[in-house]
């Protein structure tokens, strides 16, 4: 069953929070992870790997780059948690 | 052209006395232990179950997230760093004269141990992406170094329990040689972990009294059985004499010189004839132009290992001759333990706090001084160093054979 944005987003933000220290109130769907949140590459790894293991999803290296905004990563784990 | 010459305008500290220099210092000549029983559940896996842990963990003075992506060694630098700075008075230099030198003996080593544990636990795509830069020996320099956005030159150099006291050397000839006004300058290490601590027990080098932590670390006792590991790290603020006039720095002390050599010896043990270590203290007095006549204090590298302790004592005693009688020497490790890396950084730190209040602290734990060192030890109170011109060396030897000895006056 595919997981629902809503509960993407919040568990999103929790592991962006954790790894990058950004308050998770400034964390919203439009926000860019590089220019918007300051998450340089080696923590989008750290966010891409602790995503993979919270919702049970794989995110492919080369579909990584294509992840600009939260919204974009929520809607990938949506689409590939159906 | 005149020798440019340099100075310290800045001190910082994390030990296991105190959580900067001046709780670090005051513990010191209180004449305290920062040795304590290890409370980590790893400790009851190896045969020594002691270590001088900083006072002051890292999570009080750094936020979570800056935590996270540092290794511990990187903390204690970056928290040591952000002290001595402040201590000298946040100067306003061209970063293209702001240098930094800081060394470790180990590195990240419990990152890379820690590391390792996850990749053979839950596999390679859960090894953080910041294990390189956490692992690598250059990492408390380079953070330093970001943080203060060093253009001059960031470095570090490894010479096992030397690399502290090289590292403030080179930090001193980056100066002398106008490649730099300001260095900050040190040694950190963050080796309290089951592995480092099994090796170096594996090599009978850890005291074993593990019912007694206060007073395991007993350099130049008769009963001493070896060293006590430490963690922490030390740092110094250089600057070019003009340079830290012309600002109205705080001046604590002169860096005079250095002495350096190796011992072609042994890859572990001293060399018994202590011809290197006598060679290294005649290089530092050339190069600052002290005489043996000028040193009145000075901080031993003086482990607490049966072989080590002796054999130094000895090369002071032949380097010195019968001016040795008016060195007031201190083994601080007694206090702190030892800290490999870290260990010159914060024994340098003392000799300036030593010339600065003109007091020799204290070496504790001798209960019967061993009858093989002649050499004038300050023991379990401070001493009162002499008024006028005087100067410290310290000493800092290493695995492999490395001989460094640092000289500082007063000024």
């Amino acid at each position: 069953m595919a997981l629902s944005p809503a509960d993407v987003l919040a568990g999103l933000k929790e592991i962006v929070e954790e790894v990058a220290g950004i308050p998770a109130a400034s964390i919203e769907l439009d926000k860019s992870f590089t220019d918007d949140l300051d998450v340089d590459s080696l923590s989008m790894v750290e966010v891409v790997v602790a995503a993979e293991e919270r919702f049970g999803v794989k995110i492919p290296d080369d579909q990584v780059s294509e992840l600009a905004t939260v919204g974009d990563a929520v809607n990938f784990i949506v689409k590939a948690s159906a | 052209m005149s020798r440019r010459r340099v100075v310290v305008t800045g001190l910082g500290a994390t030990t296991p006395l105190g959580g900067d220099v001046a709780s670090s210092w005051s513990a010191l000549l209180a004449g305290k232990s920062g040795v304590r029983t290890l409370t980590d559940e790893w400790a009851s896996t190896i045969p020594v179950t002691i270590a001088g842990r900083v006072a002051m963990e890292p999570s009080e003075a750094m936020e979570r997230v800056e935590m996270r992506r540092l290794d511990r060694s990187e903390q204690f630098a970056l928290i040591a760093a952000r002290e001595a700075w402040k201590d000298a008075g946040s100067p306003d230099v061209d970063l293209e004269r702001l240098g930094v030198v800081i060394a470790s003996g180990i590195g990240g080593v419990t990152t890379l141990l820690d590391q390792y544990d996850i990749l053979k636990t839950k596999g390679a795509r859960f090894v953080s992406p910041h294990t390189v830069p956490m692992l690598m020996p250059n990492g408390p320099a380079a953070n330093v170094g970001l943080e203060l956005k060093a253009k001059a030159g960031v470095h570090t150099p490894v010479s096992a329990c030397a690399s502290g006291a090289e590292a403030i050397g080179y930090a001193m000839e980056m100066i002398r040689f106008d490649r730099a006004d300001i260095i900050v300058t040190g040694g950190v290490e963050a080796a309290c972990h089951a592995l480092p601590m099994a090796a170096f027990a594996a090599m009978k080098a850890l005291s074993t009294r593990n019912d007694d932590p206060t007073r395991a670390s007993r350099p130049y006792d008769i009963d001493r059985d070896g060293f006590v590991l430490g963690e922490g790290g030390g740092i110094l603020v250089l600057e070019e004499y003009e340079h830290a006039k012309a600002r109205g720095a705080t001046i604590y002390a002169e860096i005079a010189g250095q002495g350096l050599t190796s011992d072609g010896y042994h890859i572990a043990a001293p060399d018994p004839d202590g011809s290197g270590v006598q060679r290294a203290i005649a290089f530092a007095l050339r190069d600052s132009g002290l005489t043996t006549r000028d040193i009145v204090h000075l901080n031993a590298h003086a482990t607490s290992t049966p072989v080590g302790d002796v054999a130094e004592a000895n090369a002071l005693r032949l380097a010195l001759g019968k001016e040795a009688d008016h060195v007031a020497v201190s083994a601080t490790k007694s206090s702190t333990g030892h800290l490999l890396g870290g260990a010159g950084a914060i024994e340098s730190v003392f000799i300036v706090k030593a010339l600065q209040e003109r007091m020799a602290p204290p070496t504790i734990n001798i209960e019967n001084l061993d009858p093989a060192v002649t050499i004038d030890v300050v023991r379990d109170i401070p001493r009162a160093l002499p008024a006028g011109d005087i100067a410290a060396l310290n000493d800092s030897f290493g695995f492999g054979g490395h001989n460094v000895v640092l000289a500082f006056r007063t000024l």
